[in-house]
């Protein structure tokens, strides 16, 4: 479903990613943990096709039109309501906006309401939706919980949940080790462009995770 | 019917461009302003015996143009970088061309209801037939347009990522505005001499011919500059 090999990828004399390969099955969810220029957010990128790598490849089954992504930007213009950035979006992609979705993330109210009158973790919701109007096969989420509540966070974990399953894949990278871990199957510890650990998170809790995590990057 | 794929994603992104300007209005309410207040200058600040209104009018008109363009191209892939817009456009299944003529059109239409105001006040500032010759006149406009939004669309998606993109826009623009500058300017000034239509056919033809190789050229080097 999703393949990465020999990823590398330097900003000038840094090196951003250092050989990262992995792979993904249908219903995996991905967690992916580092401290800040881990590489994390270029692996994303790279995954997505925004950025090509300087060496190996990254492979997405059904192209473009299968990824849904969630960047540190909500990509969503300012100017249009939730209703017409939906309905843009879902154009792009020859769907018309799943309407339950709005229901689904609590912003039935906000529709109609331009997107620069909304606040922080209502801007992330429609980022969120705006993600999944096509129904993605496989979602790339870079720090997706960031402004939300403790509601719209628990909507979020739900709604990853049943992506995984239906059979999706989810590549979450995230500083929040207890709400990674409690969505992921497999857990990575980035660091210096490198997974320090990659493997299935096989019943760890959210505490030993962080342990394992504090000791891979130390 | 359903249009083709290409044609819905291109009116799609034209569409939401319009859409998101005329809800904010930022540049096309400065490029207006800027058209009035240049003619309102020229017009107070010319000796009018010094040099004829006939000589000045197209001249004062295409500059006029050219700089009301340069404000609205500048926006065009501005919008984009707000919320990082740009890569969910690049994510999606669209062709890169559709992203480019969806701004293009977004683009002319912007730059047309600039020249729509503008026209009328230099028939008034300069007082110079306009309306007896409005049709060739709008067709060297819509030539001579479409020629440098063309390119100043590609410019602007090539340069928005750059630290002084709106000062760098009109410095890699103005080179290539000059061919069609200059035709425009002297098919205009033989229009607004009440010149025979078969003298500006040479200006439209080449006016024509520079908008056929530079939409194509820009279609085809558009994805280099949008992609990392």
């Amino acid at each position: 479903m999703l393949l990465a090999e020999q990823l590398h990828h330097r900003f000038g004399s840094v090196r951003a990613l250092d050989g990262i390969s992995f792979s993904m099955r249908p219903g995996q969810t991905l967690a992916i943990f580092g401290p800040n220029g881990a590489g994390k957010t270029t692996l994303l990128r790279v995954l997505a096709g925004l950025i090509r790598p300087h060496q190996g490849r990254a492979h997405v089954e059904g192209g473009r039109r299968a990824i849904g992504w969630i960047g540190h930007q909500a990509q969503l213009y300012n100017q249009l309501t939730v209703r017409e950035n939906l309905r843009f979006w879902a154009s792009l992609y020859d769907v018309a906006p799943p309407a339950e979705l709005l229901t689904r993330l609590g912003l039935e109210e906000h529709a109609d309401r331009p997107v620069r009158a909304l606040s922080r973790g209502l801007v992330q919701r429609v980022a969120i939706a705006r993600a999944l109007v096509h129904n993605p096969a496989v979602l790339l989420l870079d720090e997706p919980f960031t402004g939300l509540d403790r509601t719209a966070a628990e909507t979020l974990g739900r709604l990853l949940a049943q992506h995984a399953a239906a059979g999706r894949a989810t590549v979450l990278v995230t500083h929040n080790v207890e709400e990674g871990t409690g969505l992921a199957t497999e857990v990575a510890f980035m660091r210096a462009g490198r997974f320090v650990h990659f493997g299935p998170r096989a019943g760890r809790g959210a505490q030993q995770v962080s342990e394992e995590y504090r000791n891979a990057i130390a | 019917m359903r249009l083709p794929e290409g044609v819905r994603h291109t009116w799609a992104v034209a569409a939401k461009d319009l859409l998101v300007e005329f809800r904010s209005r930022t540049g096309i309410v400065s490029a207006a302003v800027f058209v009035v207040l240049v003619l309102m200058v020229f017009n107070f600040g010319r000796d009018p015996t010094a040099v004829s209104n006939l000589v000045l009018a197209p001249t004062i008109l295409w500059v006029t143009f050219t700089f009301a363009a340069i404000i609205a191209l500048n926006r065009a892939f501005q919008l984009e970088l707000e919320n990082q817009a740009l890569d969910g456009l690049l994510l999606s299944p669209i062709g890169r061309g559709s992203i480019y003529l969806g701004k293009l059109i977004a683009n002319l239409v912007f730059v047309a209801i600039v020249e729509v105001i503008g026209v009328p006040l230099v028939a008034l500032f300069f007082n110079v037939e306009v309306w007896q010759n409005i049709g060739p006149l709008a067709g060297i406009i819509a030539l001579a347009t479409l020629g440098f939004v063309a390119v100043g669309t590609l410019f602007s998606a090539m340069t928005v990522r750059t630290r002084f993109a709106e000062l760098l826009l009109p410095v890699v623009l103005l080179p290539f505005m000059i061919l069609p500058l200059m035709w425009a300017t002297m098919a205009t000034t033989a229009i607004f001499g009440g010149r025979p239509l078969s003298e500006i056919g040479g200006w439209l033809k080449m006016l024509a011919g520079y908008d056929i190789v530079f939409v194509i050229v820009a279609l085809l080097l558009f994805p280099a500059t949008v992609n990392e």
